[in-house]
Protein backbone atom coordinates (compact mmCIF):
# COMPACT_ATOMS: atom_id res chain seq x y z
CA UNK A 1 0.00 0.00 0.00
CA UNK A 2 1.31 3.35 -1.03
CA UNK A 3 -0.04 6.86 -0.62
CA UNK A 4 1.29 9.98 -2.29
CA UNK A 5 0.52 13.51 -3.37
CA UNK A 6 -0.02 13.86 -7.10
CA UNK A 7 -0.11 17.65 -6.84
CA UNK A 8 -1.36 20.17 -4.29
CA UNK A 9 -5.03 19.36 -4.86
CA UNK A 10 -4.78 15.69 -5.44
CA UNK A 11 -3.66 12.62 -3.52
CA UNK A 12 -3.68 8.97 -4.45
CA UNK A 13 -3.58 5.54 -2.87
CA UNK A 14 -2.31 2.38 -4.56
CA UNK A 15 -3.60 -0.88 -3.04
CA UNK A 16 -3.92 -4.51 -3.97
CA UNK A 17 -7.40 -4.85 -5.49
CA UNK A 18 -8.94 -7.09 -2.83
CA UNK A 19 -12.21 -6.67 -0.97
CA UNK A 20 -10.27 -6.90 2.29
CA UNK A 21 -8.75 -3.50 1.46
CA UNK A 22 -12.12 -1.74 1.22
CA UNK A 23 -11.88 -0.21 4.70
CA UNK A 24 -8.39 1.18 3.93
CA UNK A 25 -9.68 2.71 0.70
CA UNK A 26 -12.67 4.31 2.45
CA UNK A 27 -10.45 5.57 5.26
CA UNK A 28 -8.17 7.20 2.69
CA UNK A 29 -11.06 8.85 0.84
CA UNK A 30 -12.78 10.03 4.03
CA UNK A 31 -9.50 11.56 5.23
CA UNK A 32 -9.38 13.68 2.06
CA UNK A 33 -13.04 14.69 2.53
CA UNK A 34 -12.37 15.80 6.10
CA UNK A 35 -10.25 18.62 4.71
CA UNK A 36 -13.28 20.18 3.05
CA UNK A 37 -16.77 21.10 4.19
CA UNK A 38 -18.65 18.00 3.17
CA UNK A 39 -22.13 17.12 4.45
CA UNK A 40 -22.85 13.70 5.96
CA UNK A 41 -25.12 13.00 3.03
CA UNK A 42 -22.48 13.84 0.40
CA UNK A 43 -19.88 11.82 2.30
CA UNK A 44 -22.18 8.79 2.38
CA UNK A 45 -22.92 9.12 -1.33
CA UNK A 46 -19.20 9.29 -2.08
CA UNK A 47 -18.46 6.32 0.22
CA UNK A 48 -21.12 4.27 -1.54
CA UNK A 49 -19.67 5.11 -4.96
CA UNK A 50 -16.14 4.27 -3.80
CA UNK A 51 -17.29 0.98 -2.29
CA UNK A 52 -19.24 -0.11 -5.36
CA UNK A 53 -16.44 0.72 -7.80
CA UNK A 54 -13.60 -0.65 -5.69
CA UNK A 55 -15.45 -3.89 -4.92
CA UNK A 56 -16.20 -4.27 -8.63
CA UNK A 57 -12.51 -3.93 -9.48
CA UNK A 58 -11.56 -6.31 -6.66
CA UNK A 59 -14.11 -8.89 -7.85
CA UNK A 60 -13.72 -8.79 -11.62
CA UNK A 61 -10.72 -6.85 -12.94
CA UNK A 62 -8.02 -9.46 -12.44
CA UNK A 63 -10.05 -12.70 -12.32
CA UNK A 64 -8.09 -15.09 -10.09
CA UNK A 65 -4.90 -13.07 -10.27
CA UNK A 66 -3.75 -10.32 -7.97
CA UNK A 67 -3.48 -6.79 -9.32
CA UNK A 68 -3.43 -3.25 -8.06
CA UNK A 69 -5.89 -0.39 -8.06
CA UNK A 70 -5.17 3.30 -7.80
CA UNK A 71 -7.69 5.61 -6.14
CA UNK A 72 -7.09 9.32 -6.67
CA UNK A 73 -9.00 12.06 -4.89
CA UNK A 74 -8.84 15.54 -6.33
CA UNK A 75 -10.58 18.59 -4.89
CA UNK A 76 -11.32 21.61 -7.06
CA UNK A 77 -12.73 24.84 -5.75
CA UNK A 78 -15.37 27.27 -7.00
CA UNK A 79 -17.58 25.43 -7.19
CA UNK A 80 -16.28 22.90 -4.67
CA UNK A 81 -16.05 19.60 -6.52
CA UNK A 82 -14.52 16.23 -5.72
CA UNK A 83 -13.11 14.04 -8.50
CA UNK A 84 -12.49 10.38 -7.74
CA UNK A 85 -10.42 8.43 -10.24
CA UNK A 86 -10.06 4.64 -10.22
CA UNK A 87 -7.33 3.06 -12.30
CA UNK A 88 -6.67 -0.65 -12.79
CA UNK A 89 -4.80 -2.76 -15.33
CA UNK A 90 -7.39 -5.52 -15.45
CA UNK A 91 -9.73 -6.58 -18.24
CA UNK A 92 -11.35 -3.70 -20.11
CA UNK A 93 -14.69 -2.99 -18.48
CA UNK A 94 -16.95 -0.01 -18.94
CA UNK A 95 -19.44 -0.02 -16.04
CA UNK A 96 -21.51 2.65 -17.80
CA UNK A 97 -22.58 0.08 -20.39
CA UNK A 98 -24.37 -1.95 -17.75
CA UNK A 99 -28.13 -1.58 -18.12
CA UNK A 100 -29.94 0.04 -15.20
CA UNK A 101 -32.11 -2.26 -13.10
CA UNK A 102 -35.85 -1.65 -13.16
CA UNK A 103 -36.41 -0.08 -9.76
CA UNK A 104 -40.19 -0.20 -10.06
CA UNK A 105 -40.43 -4.00 -9.85
CA UNK A 106 -41.78 -5.82 -6.78
CA UNK A 107 -39.54 -7.76 -4.40
CA UNK A 108 -40.41 -11.03 -6.13
CA UNK A 109 -39.54 -9.69 -9.56
CA UNK A 110 -36.37 -7.94 -8.48
CA UNK A 111 -33.11 -9.77 -8.90
CA UNK A 112 -30.57 -9.80 -6.15
CA UNK A 113 -27.77 -7.60 -7.39
CA UNK A 114 -27.21 -5.12 -10.20
CA UNK A 115 -27.75 -2.14 -7.93
CA UNK A 116 -24.16 -1.08 -7.32
CA UNK A 117 -23.38 0.82 -10.51
CA UNK A 118 -26.90 2.23 -10.56
CA UNK A 119 -26.32 3.75 -7.11
CA UNK A 120 -23.05 5.27 -8.33
CA UNK A 121 -24.82 6.86 -11.31
CA UNK A 122 -27.56 8.26 -9.09
CA UNK A 123 -25.22 9.64 -6.45
CA UNK A 124 -22.58 11.27 -8.67
CA UNK A 125 -22.92 14.28 -10.97
CA UNK A 126 -20.85 12.83 -13.78
CA UNK A 127 -18.97 9.63 -14.67
CA UNK A 128 -16.35 9.25 -17.39
CA UNK A 129 -14.82 5.97 -18.51
CA UNK A 130 -11.76 5.55 -20.64
CA UNK A 131 -9.55 2.56 -21.56
CA UNK A 132 -6.08 3.80 -22.28
CA UNK A 133 -2.64 2.16 -22.39
CA UNK A 134 -4.06 -1.06 -21.00
CA UNK A 135 -5.76 0.68 -18.09
CA UNK A 136 -9.36 1.18 -17.07
CA UNK A 137 -9.73 4.78 -15.95
CA UNK A 138 -13.02 5.70 -14.33
CA UNK A 139 -13.57 9.23 -13.05
CA UNK A 140 -16.48 10.23 -10.85
CA UNK A 141 -17.40 13.85 -10.28
CA UNK A 142 -19.36 15.07 -7.27
CA UNK A 143 -20.26 18.67 -6.54
CA UNK A 144 -20.21 19.38 -2.83
CA UNK B 1 -21.07 -3.50 12.68
CA UNK B 2 -22.96 -4.83 15.69
CA UNK B 3 -25.94 -7.11 15.27
CA UNK B 4 -28.33 -7.50 18.19
CA UNK B 5 -31.02 -10.17 17.84
CA UNK B 6 -34.12 -10.36 20.02
CA UNK B 7 -36.34 -13.39 19.65
CA UNK B 8 -39.81 -13.58 21.17
CA UNK B 9 -41.69 -16.66 20.00
CA UNK B 10 -41.92 -16.31 16.23
CA UNK B 11 -40.98 -12.63 16.27
CA UNK B 12 -37.39 -11.67 15.48
CA UNK B 13 -36.04 -8.17 15.89
CA UNK B 14 -32.62 -7.33 14.49
CA UNK B 15 -30.92 -4.14 15.56
CA UNK B 16 -27.98 -2.98 13.45
CA UNK B 17 -25.31 -0.59 14.59
CA UNK B 18 -22.63 0.84 12.29
CA UNK B 19 -22.06 0.15 8.61
CA UNK B 20 -23.83 -2.44 6.49
CA UNK B 21 -21.43 -2.83 3.58
CA UNK B 22 -19.55 -5.39 1.48
CA UNK B 23 -17.48 -6.39 4.51
CA UNK B 24 -20.31 -6.74 7.04
CA UNK B 25 -23.29 -7.82 4.88
CA UNK B 26 -22.24 -11.53 4.89
CA UNK B 27 -22.38 -11.50 8.73
CA UNK B 28 -25.95 -10.25 8.65
CA UNK B 29 -26.88 -12.75 5.97
CA UNK B 30 -25.49 -15.59 8.10
CA UNK B 31 -27.36 -14.36 11.21
CA UNK B 32 -30.62 -14.16 9.28
CA UNK B 33 -30.34 -17.58 7.67
CA UNK B 34 -29.52 -19.08 11.06
CA UNK B 35 -32.62 -17.67 12.80
CA UNK B 36 -35.30 -17.09 10.18
CA UNK B 37 -36.76 -20.58 9.85
CA UNK B 38 -39.84 -20.28 12.08
CA UNK B 39 -40.08 -16.50 12.11
CA UNK B 40 -43.38 -14.94 11.04
CA UNK B 41 -42.54 -11.38 12.03
CA UNK B 42 -39.15 -9.91 11.18
CA UNK B 43 -38.30 -6.41 12.34
CA UNK B 44 -35.15 -4.45 11.50
CA UNK B 45 -34.30 -1.57 13.76
CA UNK B 46 -32.06 0.87 11.87
CA UNK B 47 -31.83 3.53 14.55
CA UNK B 48 -28.05 3.09 14.86
CA UNK B 49 -27.33 2.16 11.25
CA UNK B 50 -25.00 4.72 9.68
CA UNK B 51 -24.48 3.45 6.16
CA UNK B 52 -25.82 0.97 3.64
CA UNK B 53 -24.41 -0.05 0.25
CA UNK B 54 -25.76 -2.39 -2.43
CA UNK B 55 -24.35 -5.38 -0.52
CA UNK B 56 -26.66 -4.46 2.37
CA UNK B 57 -29.61 -3.89 0.06
CA UNK B 58 -29.13 -7.38 -1.36
CA UNK B 59 -29.46 -8.91 2.12
CA UNK B 60 -32.61 -6.88 2.81
CA UNK B 61 -34.13 -7.94 -0.51
CA UNK B 62 -33.49 -11.62 0.09
CA UNK B 63 -34.93 -11.32 3.63
CA UNK B 64 -38.01 -9.60 2.17
CA UNK B 65 -38.44 -12.41 -0.35
CA UNK B 66 -38.31 -15.02 2.42
CA UNK B 67 -40.74 -13.08 4.63
CA UNK B 68 -43.20 -12.59 1.75
CA UNK B 69 -43.62 -16.38 1.92
CA UNK B 70 -43.75 -16.87 5.67
CA UNK B 71 -44.96 -13.69 7.34
CA UNK B 72 -44.15 -10.00 7.45
CA UNK B 73 -41.09 -7.77 7.56
CA UNK B 74 -40.82 -4.25 8.90
CA UNK B 75 -37.94 -1.76 8.84
CA UNK B 76 -38.11 0.92 11.50
CA UNK B 77 -36.23 4.05 12.57
CA UNK B 78 -34.75 4.77 9.14
CA UNK B 79 -32.91 8.10 9.05
CA UNK B 80 -33.05 10.51 6.11
CA UNK B 81 -29.71 9.61 4.49
CA UNK B 82 -30.61 5.91 4.41
CA UNK B 83 -34.15 6.76 3.33
CA UNK B 84 -32.66 8.58 0.33
CA UNK B 85 -30.89 5.37 -0.69
CA UNK B 86 -34.14 3.42 -0.34
CA UNK B 87 -35.94 5.95 -2.52
CA UNK B 88 -33.31 6.07 -5.29
CA UNK B 89 -33.21 2.27 -5.55
CA UNK B 90 -36.97 1.72 -5.33
CA UNK B 91 -36.56 -0.09 -1.99
CA UNK B 92 -38.99 2.37 -0.39
CA UNK B 93 -41.68 0.63 -2.47
CA UNK B 94 -40.53 -2.91 -1.71
CA UNK B 95 -39.97 -2.59 2.03
CA UNK B 96 -42.48 -1.74 4.71
CA UNK B 97 -40.89 1.20 6.47
CA UNK B 98 -42.21 2.64 9.71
Amino acid sequence: MEERNVDTNSRELVVVAEKENLSKVLEFVDKQLEKIECSMKAQMQIDIAVEEIFVNIASYAYHQEVGKATIRVEVKEEPLTVFLTFIDKGVAYDPLKKADPDVTLSAEEREIGGLGIFMVKKNMDDIQYEYKDGQNILTLKKKI
Amino acid sequence: MNIVKKIEGTKLEIELEGRLDTTTAPELEAEISQSIENVTELIFNFEKLEYISSAGLRVLLSAQKIMNKQGSMLVKNVDTTIMDIFEVTGFSEILTIE
